[in-house]
């Protein structure tokens, strides 16, 4: 049977989640092994024009450039799946969304006649149909592994929705909200990450975005509670998933509040 | 044979010996990341010593201070669940050989001979239901029973409950049952050591090596006062009673959906819950299909996965969630486990990152009519 052939593609991101893929270490091997790589830049190999089973897409839409290629890698592949906050929830960069952006781009740039950018940055599933959600900033390569072993297993991956909560339960961690009063976003954030920060003692950032059925009403209210006034607990939910519209909604309403 | 005696705070390490020799691994409780937790015991020295808690609906803290004791302090996150019922293990494997005939292997946890320093009425109460569930009849969860068997309980009578607490109103706490305790020894502290107690045949032989010096009828008072001051010190309550057919007659009540526009369905509370045993299997294939790995780890009935079938999801909303848990453990499990499912340690409670009380929430169910 001829190898599955896979692409890892990059927009408007900082790098960092095709490194889960780098950093597979031994399954990396195993992995080559079962897959045919035709494109991957950050690990040499180029041929962004094949047609593959599954592509990669790191990255946001944040340029007239960025959107039309990424119809054309839509229609070259089988199989399309978004990897990390930018690709799915519009990543830092989509911060520009809520400011004048223009004005920024004349402040900072001699020559801003230059700058091509959309109005807006743009999470990939705003332009093109998505199959599969990879949630992280970064990704880890436990996903990486599990999403492209299901479907080489020709099963598909499982979502992972709970939230964060659950994991850092499960890792026996201490609950940094009640113990210290830290303003964690773990019960309204999407699980994967191995409740990595709680587990050092950090509160939760929201980086792997709205976790299913989050309630990010009773959240800011008891952030509220914890001495957070309404600016700082909107900050809270506008991090790397910004866009996603379940935290744009709290952010918006929690501005309002004083 | 002693089956009762004083062990001043000095020799504590001699209890900790007496179970080394006898093969046991020593877990007990220690202050780790702000909290009590169970850890590997080294010294009696690693023990809490002057440490206290303060807890309230969505917070806990400690605080240090030179009281001598080494148990005044109710309990932190957990207790005996992972170390029984873990997070999350491998319960089989399979792997396929070349002419792809598939052969299952089921992986079992070492047998360890544990012993617990330091477990709590409520704590015990719990760990009889979680055998009740695990250890059913003909069906047995092997990994369970694995860790069961080796288990060594040395249990402290709760001296200080927290605000949270309610084992009382429950019947589990805050001292361990004269009879039938489902424990080996039986410890109350004092000032300058400890009333130890047999519970098991183990305990009693286990007793024999301490030396322990007769108990007077000063320290008998001071025991007997301070479990009553525990009793007297807790002020929720919860009806141990079948809440079944008071809840039957609630399912409509308006306050699941105010419970619901204050809960986060985030699983703290069923994780945190001594009882609580739900759990999810998932597979973790090998990327060249050549095996795979089974494990399960801890669920929660407030998981949108928890109550999917089939493309459908009976419990979409945490509404429905929320009753699911009460109705549950409050009704249904008297059924199941002829008691209620809950102990009144008050977990659920200190560890809801949003303060909902389940005593409260019983009550304003219990209050009106719809």
């Amino acid at each position: 049977m001829e190898k599955p052939r896979i692409a890892v593609h990059k927009f408007s991101s900082c790098d960092g989640c095709q490194l889960a893929f780098l950093d597979l270490g031994e399954d990396l091997l195993t992995l080559t092994a079962q897959i045919d790589i035709r494109h991957f830049a950050e690990a040499g190999i180029l041929g962004e024009d094949e047609a593959v089973d599954i592509a990669f897409i790191e990255g946001s839409i944040s340029t007239p450039a960025d959107e039309e290629r990424i119809r054309r890698i839509r229609e070259r592949s089988r199989l399309l799946i978004t990897i990390g906050a930018c690709a799915t929830a519009g990543g830092l960069q989509a911060l520009r969304n809520l400011a004048d952006a223009k004005a920024w781009t004349a402040a900072v740039y001699a020559s801003p006649e230059y700058i091509s950018s959309l109005d807006k940055v743009q999470p990939i599933r705003a332009l093109v149909p998505v199959d599969f959600e990879l949630w992280g900033c970064p990704v880890n390569s436990r996903q990486i592994l599990a999403a492209v072993g299901s479907l080489l297993n020709g099963v598909v991956p499982i979502d992972e929705r709970d939230k964060v909560c659950m994991e850092c339960k499960r890792q026996l961690a201490v609950c940094v909200m009640v113990s210290e009063g830290k303003p964690c976003m773990g019960p309204v954030t999407r699980t994967g990450c191995g409740a990595l920060c709680p587990r050092f003692g950090r509160a939760c950032y929201a980086c792997y975005g709205p976790a299913e059925t989050p309630n990010t009403e009773a959240l800011g209210a008891r952030l509220r509670g914890l001495g957070l006034v309404g600016h700082e607990i909107a900050q809270q939910f506008l991090g790397t998933t910004n866009q996603m519209p379940v935290f744009l909604d709290a952010a918006q309403r929690w501005e309002k509040t004083p | 044979m002693t089956t009762h005696g004083y062990l001043a705070r000095e020799y504590f390490g001699r209890l900790l010996e007496a179970l080394r020799n006898s093969g046991y691994r020593c877990v007990g409780p220690q202050v780790l990341d702000g909290a009590i937790q169970y850890r590997d015991l080294p010294n009696a020295q690693a023990l809490p010593s002057g440490w206290r808690d303060s807890q309230a609906p969505g917070r806990y803290r400690l605080e240090h201070s030179n009281n001598p004791r080494q148990f005044a302090w109710a309990n932190g996150p957990q207790a005996l669940k992972p170390f029984l019922f873990a997070p999350r293990e491998t319960l089989w494997c399979v792997e396929r050989d070349a002419r792809g005939a598939l052969s299952f292997r089921a992986v079992l946890p070492e047998a360890q001979a544990l012993a617990v320093i330091g477990v709590r009425a409520c704590d015990l109460a719990a760990l009889h239901l979680q055998d009740a569930h695990f250890l059913q009849g003909q069906f047995q969860d092997a990994q369970y029973a694995a860790r069961r068997d080796g288990l060594f309980l040395v249990a402290v009578n709760c001296t200080h409950p927290a605000a949270t607490c309610f084992c009382v109103s429950t019947g589990d706490g805050p001292d361990v049952p004269e009879a039938n305790g489902g424990c080996d020894l039986v410890l109350d502290e004092v000032d300058d050591g400890f009333i130890v107690r047999s519970a098991s045949e183990r305990g009693a032989s286990l007793i024999a090596q301490l030396g322990l010096a007769p108990v007077t009828l000063a320290q008998q008072t001071v025991v007997a006062d301070q479990r009553q001051q525990a009793r007297e010190a807790q002020t929720r309550m919860l009806p141990s009673r079948d809440l079944r057919p008071l809840l039957d007659t609630r399912l409509e009540h308006p306050r699941w959906a105010d419970v619901a526009a204050r809960c986060l369905s985030c699983g703290n509370c069923t994780s945190v819950c001594p009882t609580c045993f739900c759990h999810s299997d998932h597979e973790s294939p090998a990327i060249d299909g050549s095996d795979s790995t089974h494990y399960r780890e801890w669920d929660s009935c407030f998981t949108q996965g928890h109550s999917y079938i089939h493309g459908i999801t009976l419990r979409a909303d945490t509404r429905l969630r929320y009753r699911q848990w009460l109705t549950h453990k409050l009704g249904a499990w008297h059924d199941q486990y002829g008691r209620s499912g809950c102990v009144g340690c008050g977990r659920c409670i200190s560890w809801c990152p949003v303060g909902i009380d389940i005593t409260e929430e019983v009550a304003a169910l219990a209050a009106d009519t719809p």
